[in-house]
């Protein structure tokens, strides 16, 4: 069993956010970019586990990006993927992505793409499912658990108010959330290897935009805490009601 | 015509899908055009018209009760079915798990450009543009869609919802769909019962570990039941099982975005700010003066959870008495 675990690169959580030319880019310089957490956390370091216990037979990685991206995708490397596809375009759209990955992913009959369950930087959540739609596969979003056996995969996955345990069939697309794996760190044997283990950059297939980004702004400042006497707790009630009207 | 999903959940509907009918129903009014709620599976006939005093003129229904358990590959053929055949000009889900599983599904087959997550009407002034949050809260942009065919997904509790008048005409609809295309069995659910679901909480409580531990969590479920909030908590908390996980709100947990959020023995470290930073008024009780969530509140008191807890959930029984 062949999985493919689809990689983003992000900022770090912690990351001041700037933008430039006239508010229309998002200013990445001097930002220290890491692997978009729930890619690495859960879906990658499930994907390696399902390996470890002899349930898939390869874990192969792919991202959509510049050559700067490659750093995340080593590091990818260094925690057990076996070898990476960097897929050579930039694109805000999700679609372009999920079209791009698509495009290599069909002609290599993987029975199990995992992703994470959104990427921190544009909160989006859809390549996912976006992939499956392409690859005419099912689809299990915001899954805490996966399991395989054979041709069938069961997981947990949450859905309003708690969640469902169900079965699918492979091939299969796969969002994964807390709950899926634990973080790993990549150790030193890991690293070195990672340094000649193959990553393959393809050209795109040109897949057109059907969304771009315009422009960006920072939310309004708060104007600033209202402190309140702990000793007044009615002052507190009237004021959510009569000035913040929430109650 | 522009079609809302609308999840029925054993056959009635939930304010999400009231809250999209409605934002459909005034991007409609701009545009001319009308609003047709989409139902899968069984649902009850009246909750179908009543969906009409929401925005919807019309409800399409698939009465197939193979659509009872979902399955997204199914889902999303029959929607796109659907929209080809009935000419819609876009698709509009709440952002949520139900509509973040088909939503994208449908735009990747239809070649159709998405937001993911709006949180405004759209503007037409320079082409159809939208704004969303990025960064996990920490900044919007406006993204436009050039496609002819838009697909769209609404945060949750971003409207507040009113009830007009009116019912929706039940229109049968009839798709193609192989067995096959239910490729997923559910085997057993899990639903917590009682509580209000955290993602459509309008007031949310939340704890902590200036709470100091569980037994203390009677004070948090006391202020809630007086407020008719649903309880929350930060990861910690979560981590060490002093809370259920699914009330943990975070970077790593759910996003909310309730009217009221009170924070309460949280530091407000940027994970947790970042699921819960779009409510629109934040109270934040901690005993330390130089907690950063501070910094993102409307309202805080310094003073020790244990003390001040009492006390708010004292003086808001007051205000019910009397309000």
């Amino acid at each position: 069993m062949k999985i493919l675990v689809c990689i983003a690169q992000v900022p770090d959580t912690t990351s001041k956010i700037a933008f430039t030319n006239n508010d229309t880019q998002f200013a990445s310089d001097g930002l220290t970019m890491i692997i978009n957490p729930y890619d690495e956390w859960y879906a990658l370091v499930r994907a390696l586990e399902l390996k470890e216990t002899g349930k898939a037979s390869a874990v192969h990685l792919i991202t959509v990006g510049k050559a700067d991206v490659e750093p995340v995708i080593r590091k990818a490397l260094a925690l057990g993927g076996d070898e990476a596809i960097r897929i050579d375009v930039d694109s805000n759209d999700p679609l372009v992505i999920a079209q791009e990955i698509a495009a290599y992913a069909s002609a290599q009959s993987f029975d199990l793409v995992l992703c994470g369950k959104e990427s921190i930087d544009y909160n989006n959540g859809v390549v996912g499912a976006m992939l499956a739609a392409l690859l005419d596969t099912e689809y299990i979003g915001f899954a805490k658990k996966l399991d395989i056996d054979g041709a069938t995969a069961s997981l947990v996955r949450e859905i309003e108010g708690g969640e469902e345990h169900v079965v699918s069939n492979l091939p299969l697309v796969v969002s994964c959330q807390k709950g899926m794996a634990e973080q790993r760190i990549p150790n030193m044997r890991g690293i070195m290897a990672a340094r000649t283990k193959p990553l393959t950059v393809l050209a795109g297939i040109g897949a057109q935009a059907q969304s771009n980004i315009v422009s960006y702004a920072m939310p309004a400042a708060k104007t600033g805490v209202k402190m309140i006497d702990p000793e007044n707790m009615d002052q507190l009630v009237q004021l959510l009601h009569s000035e913040a009207k929430v109650i | 015509m522009i079609l809302v999903l609308a999840e029925q959940i054993n056959g009635s509907f939930k304010k999400k899908t009231f809250e999209v009918l409605q934002y459909a129903a005034t991007i409609a009014q701009i545009n001319q055009d009308k609003v047709a709620a989409l139902v899968l599976g069984s649902a009850q006939q009246d909750a179908m018209q009543e969906l009409g005093a929401y925005g919807a003129q019309e409800v399409w229904h698939v009465n197939d009760a193979r659509f009872d358990s979902f399955s997204a590959k199914a889902f999303a053929k029959a929607i796109q079915q659907v929209a080809t055949q009935h000419n819609a000009t876009m698709l509009i889900a709440p952002h949520d798990v139900f509509g973040k599983a088909l939503a994208p599904r449908v735009a990747a087959v239809m070649q159709a450009g998405m937001v993911a997550g709006a949180v405004a009407y759209p503007t037409y002034d320079n082409g159809f543009e939208l704004k969303k949050s990025v960064f996990s809260g920490k900044a919007f942009t406006i993204i436009a869609i050039t496609s002819s065919f838009k697909v769209i997904t609404l945060v949750p509790n971003t409207f507040s919802v009113v009830k007009g008048e009116g019912q929706a005409a039940i229109q049968a609809m009839q798709v193609a769909i192989q067995d096959a295309d239910f490729a997923t069995k559910v085997n057993t659910v899990e639903k917590v019962t009682g509580a209000i679901p955290l993602g459509e909480a309008e007031l949310v409580v939340s704890g902590g570990r200036g709470m100091k531990g569980p037994e203390n969590w009677h004070l948090i479920e006391d202020l809630a039941k007086v407020m008719g909030a649903a309880t929350a908590c930060s990861r910690p908390v979560a981590d060490s099982h002093w809370r259920p996980h699914h009330e943990h709100v975070g970077q790593t947990g759910g996003t909310i975005r309730p009217n009221l959020y009170i924070a309460i023995g949280i530091s407000g470290a940027i994970q947790h700010l970042a699921g819960v930073n779009s409510s629109k008024t934040i109270v934040v009780i901690n005993k330390d003066p130089e907690a950063p969530f501070f910094k993102a509140a409307d309202y805080g008191i310094v003073g020790d959870a244990l003390e001040v807890l009492p006390k708010l959930t004292a003086a808001m029984q007051k205000f019910k008495a009397t309000n």
